[in-house]
Formats: C-alpha cells, sequence, structure tokens
C-alpha cells in the first residue's frame, strides 16, 4: 500500500509553509503531500495551528514563506476563486454559510463557477440560461438529496438547526466540484450517533465523488476510526505523521495532545 | 370643502412618492455597495452630479432640448447612464481597490476625498454657476381624476423609478450575476472560496449602483431644473439617510426608506412649513439611529470573530 501511495496522482502539496502574525509564528514549517484518494486527518490541541494550515492551503492566508502547490500549481499568486478553480473546497470551524439566502441558493452560488451561461444569457433569457439554470438547480437538489436536506430547499439557510447548517456546508463545497475537500472539525457541536451518520456520510461522498479528504478534527476517536494517515500540529510544529496505530502510541502526541486534554 | 383637502392630500401623496422614488434610486447605490463593501460611498453623490451634467451636454450637443419626447429622454438617460457607471467603476478601482485590505476608516476618508475632489474638479470643469436642465419633457397636465391632477412629469418619474427598480430587483434575484451578489453581500470571504470572483461582482456592483444615481440624476433635472457641481451634497445626504431608515444593505429597505422620505417631506412642506424640508431628512437620521439602528427592514449583523 505504502509502495501504491507514490504512484497515485499529487493533489496537495505543501512545503515549509510558514506562517508568522507580528510575534506569533502560528504554523512553522507544515508540510504535506496529499495523493488523489487519501483520507488525512490532521489532529492537534486548541490553537495548535490546525486551521491557520487550511487557511494558507486555501488561499485565505498567504503564507509568509513556503510553497503550496496544488496538482503542480503554485497558488501563491492565485485568488481564491482561482484556487477553488483547481478543485480544492473546504468548510468552516464556525459555520459561515450565505445566512440570508435559502439552501437551494446556497448551492447554486458554488456550482456558478462551472455553469456556461453568462450574464447576457441571464439578462436576455436565452435558451442557454434555462438549460444551465435547470441543470445547477437539479444537481444542487442530488447533492442535498444525499444529505437529507432537500425538503428544506426553500429555507433561509441560517433559520436551519446547528446540524443542518453544518451538513449544507458539504453540500455547498462539494458543488464547486471539487477534487479535495479540507473540512475544518465537521462533526463539533454534534453529538455521538450525529458524528457517527456524518463520519459515514464522509466515507461514502468520499468513495461516491471521488475525493481526497483532509479532515481537522478534535475528537480522537472519529479520526483514528475513519483516517488512512495522521497528522499532529502542536503549538505550529508538526509533531508526528503516520497511521492511526502510529500515532496513537507516539510518545511525543500521547505528552502533547492526550496528555493536555486529560488534564483539561 | 372635505373633498377639496383630500384632493389636496392626494395631490401631495403623489408629489410625495415621485420625489422619493428619485431618493430611492440614489439610496439603491449606497445601500448596494454598502453591503458588498460595508463602505459609505461619499462620492456617490458626486457620481449622481457627474449623471445630470451628462445628460445636460448631451442634450445640448444633441440639440435635444429643440425635440423633447421620450426618444430625447432615452438619450440622455443613456449619457447619464454610460457617464456613472464609467465614473463609478472607476473610483472603485482607483481609489478603494487597492485600500481594500486596509482598515475600513482609510478607505472611508478617502471616499469622502473623493467626494471633495469630483465637487471641486466639477466646479473648474463645469463651472460653478448653475446651468439649466433641458426640458425635454413637458410637464403637462395629463389627465384628471377627481379634481387630482395627474402631471406628466410625476408620470414619468413614477414610470422610470418603477422600471429601474423592477428590472434591479429582476437583476438581483434572477441572474447569475444577481445570486453571485447576494452571497457576496452575505460574505464575501466565504463566497471567494466557493469560486466566485469577488473582484468582478464589485465592478459590477459599482456599474448598477452608479447607473441608477444617472437616471435618478435625470429624473431630477427634470423636475428642479437647476444643475451644478455642488447639487449631490444635499440630495446624497439624503438618499443617504433613506438607506439607513430603511436599513442599509437592504435593497426593498433603501426603496422603502426612499419613498417615506420623500412622502414625510411633502407633508412637512404642505402641511407645516417649507423651512423644516431639509431639517426632517436629518431628524429621522437622529431618530432612526437612536430607536432602530439596524433601520425598518435591515437586520443588525452581528460582527464576526
Amino acid at each position: 500500500m505504502a509502495e501504491r501511495q507514490d504512484h497515485r496522482e499529487v493533489l496537495l502539496h505543501a512545503e515549509d509553509v510558514v506562517m508568522q502574525f507580528g510575534g506569533l509564528r502560528a504554523v512553522d514549517g507544515f508540510k504535506l503531500t496529499l495523493h488523489q484518494g487519501e483520507l488525512v486527518g490532521l489532529i492537534g490541541p486548541n490553537g495548535a495551528g490546525k486551521t491557520t494550515c487550511f487557511n494558507c492551503l486555501t488561499g485565505v492566508y498567504k503564507p509568509t514563506s513556503g510553497r503550496v502547490l496544488i496538482r503542480g500549481i503554485d497558488t501563491k499568486p492565485l485568488k481564491p476563486y482561482q484556487i477553488s478553480a483547481l478543485g480544492m473546497t473546504r468548510t468552516f470551524q464556525n459555520i459561515r454559510l450565505f445566512r440570508e439566502m435559502n439552501v437551494i441558493d446556497n448551492v447554486i452560488v458554488a456550482g456558478l463557477q462551472h455553469a456556461r451561461h453568462t450574464d447576457f444569457d441571464s439578462i436576455f433569457r436565452t435558451p442557454r440560461h434555462y438549460v444551465e439554470e435547470a441543470r445547477l438547480r437539479e444537481r444542487a437538489m442530488e447533492l442535498l438529496a444525499i444529505f437529507d436536506l432537500k425538503e428544506k430547499y426553500d429555507l433561509k439557510a441560517g433559520s436551519l438547526p446547528y446540524g443542518d447548517q453544518r451538513r449544507l456546508e458539504i453540500v455547498r463545497a462539494l458543488a464547486t466540484e471539487p477534487r479535495m475537500i479540507l473540512l475544518d472539525e465537521p462533526a463539533a457541536g454534534m453529538n455521538n450517533k450525529e458524528t457517527e451518520d456524518l463520519m459515514h456520510l464522509i466515507s461514502k461522498i468520499k468513495r461516491d465523488f471521488n475525493l481526497t479528504v483532509l479532515l481537522i478534527e478534535h475528537d480522537m476517536r472519529l479520526v483514528m476510526g475513519i483516517c488512512e494517515r495522521i497528522l499532529v500540529l502542536d503549538h505550529g510544529i508538526l509533531i508526528a505523521e503516520g497511521t492511526p496505530s502510529q500515532i496513537q502510541n507516539d510518545p511525543k502526541v500521547i505528552t502533547a495532545y492526550l496528555g493536555a486534554e486529560e488534564q483539561a | 370643502m372635505e373633498s377639496s383637502s383630500s384632493q389636496e392630500f392626494i395631490q401631495h401623496l403623489i408629489n410625495g412618492i415621485s420625489l422619493g422614488s428619485i431618493y430611492a434610486l440614489i439610496a439603491l447605490g449606497y445601500t448596494m455597495v454598502y453591503g458588498i463593501l460595508q463602505l459609505i460611498n461619499f462620492a456617490h453623490s458626486e457620481v449622481y452630479m457627474v449623471g445630470a451634467f451628462a445628460a445636460f451636454y448631451a442634450s445640448r450637443s444633441l440639440g435635444l432640448d429643440q425635440h423633447p419626447g421620450v426618444g430625447a429622454l432615452i438619450v440622455i438617460l443613456a449619457a447619464a447612464v454610460a457617464a456613472c457607471s464609467i465614473l463609478g467603476v472607476t473610483i472603485e478601482r482607483l481609489a478603494y481597490r487597492p485600500l481594500r485590505k486596509s482598515p475600513k476608516l482609510n478607505i472611508l476618508i478617502t471616499a469622502i476625498g473623493v467626494s471633495l475632489l469630483l465637487q471641486f474638479s466639477g466646479q473648474i470643469i463645469f463651472g460653478a454657476d448653475p446651468k439649466l436642465f433641458p426640458e425635454v419633457i413637458k410637464d403637462v397636465v395629463l389627465f384628471e381624476i377627481g379634481g387630482v391632477d395627474v402631471r406628466s412629469m410625476d408620470v414619468t418619474i413614477l414610470v422610470i423609478g418603477t422600471l429601474f427598480m423592477t428590472g434591479l430587483h429582476f437583476l438581483v434575484h434572477h441572474t447569475k450575476m444577481g445570486t453571485a451578489m447576494r452571497a457576496v453581500s452575505s460574505n464575501g470571504g466565504v463566497a471567494a472560496l466557493m469560486g466566485i470572483n469577488v473582484d468582478r461582482v464589485i465592478s459590477f456592483t459599482f456599474i448598477i449602483g452608479s447607473s441608477l444615481a444617472g437616471v435618478g440624476a435625470v429624473l431630477v433635472g427634470l423636475k428642479y431644473p437647476k444643475i451644478d457641481p455642488l447639487m449631490g451634497t444635499l440630495i446624497g445626504i439624503k438618499a443617504f439617510v433613506a438607506a439607513v431608515l430603511g436599513g442599509i444593505g437592504s435593497l426593498p429597505g433603501a426603496m422603502l426608506g426612499g419613498v417615506l422620505l420623500g412622502l414625510c417631506e411633502e407633508m412637512v412642506v404642505a402641511y407645516f412649513s417649507s423651512t423644516y424640508r431639509d431639517a426632517l431628512a436629518f431628524g429621522i437620521l437622529i431618530l432612526i439611529l437612536l430607536f432602530k439602528p439596524a433601520g425598518l427592514l435591515g437586520s443588525l449583523q452581528r460582527e464576526k470573530v
């Protein structure tokens, strides 16, 4: 298996990523290579710099130094929408839906970049406008159906219950037609049952959409359950990388992460 | 006696709504830009002023005041809309975009600077003395219903105002760009990550908002045909008040706020004293900020952490 990984396409390659905020080095020398079809977990105690890593990878922050390549392309000069067009998408730890828009429009927005009609088509209502709009809606409804949100398509996104909002974020991310998806604590605030369902769902969409997944999670059990490979971040520094069983037995991880959690 | 006072009231109602729809058109520009950038675009009132002059010069060079009518109106509207959208998008490109990442206060002060620059450039280029706006629509009584005169000017203003506001609604809710605009207005950073070209949406917003100011300028020019380079100041503030009254950032709010402000002004002038006409807008602003800072249709945005 380890040898086979090398033959899979490299979707994401980050090397020596440093993110400095004034005197704080939030991320220091982060590196990661993600192959097509992997499911990788990124864990670490609160404030370890996990979300900052995500922000560097998705172009929200420009790293102070280091490189992020998506499918071989350096993302440094790219705008966030161009990075999205390379097939990278994400969800947010604190939910960031378009709250005032209804559920289906949230999903449609994310699909717009692939729609072939222009504003001219929209204004003059050409046949292409109708064809493309219908396709966008249909696709959005299909995705909503997978996440049990189909019946709620017409509600305001901000009015949905918490768990629905979390799942809608994933639907929206999928609508960008990604090759890889970065999930930032997708199970935060969910109970055990919801978390378990969500994990099955993540495995399912990974299979069905042929996705590569990078996942930040706090719940150790959950990451151990589904990830093939785990990275551990502490104080902005990668302290370990390996299979779930290697991570569980790594003394550095136990002191930095598990130890800290037991004390808390 | 009874009926004549109610006729009078209806007359004032018509006047108020027609004035209000002009405020609404201009208020929309403030509210759209605020919705997208959280910026009070103080230069908007000068974009409006330039629209009036563009219409003035278009009419003068083509001799349109000799041929009044709908055709002439369309031509000067097109001139105003073209000039305003080019100016609006240029201001955004040169003055605001380089400051996109700086603190909000910097860009706000820049907006005030651009406003002053345009006011005084206007005095140099157009001259400080007022000009007479071409009378492309003759203000005649079209018909009379129950003793109430329906004048061509008010009909023109109402028709054009309604037309453009309906157009805007269509644009925002039923086009590709409109969907993107709503997303950017809701959360620009996230919209960018979902594949929206935010710069393009912002340019488009300035084009639309400025165009509406151009339309407003032509309508004001028709109703009060005296234009000068400082004409934007007062109406700009009033339109801004209208936007705040309706809830800044909300498009229906700007329309409602504009019409309400127009109605209130007309009624104050009719039943109290014209002295209070301009004080009213400021009075409303103070009251709304005290008692309902989010405006009538607005919702207070929670600060994001």
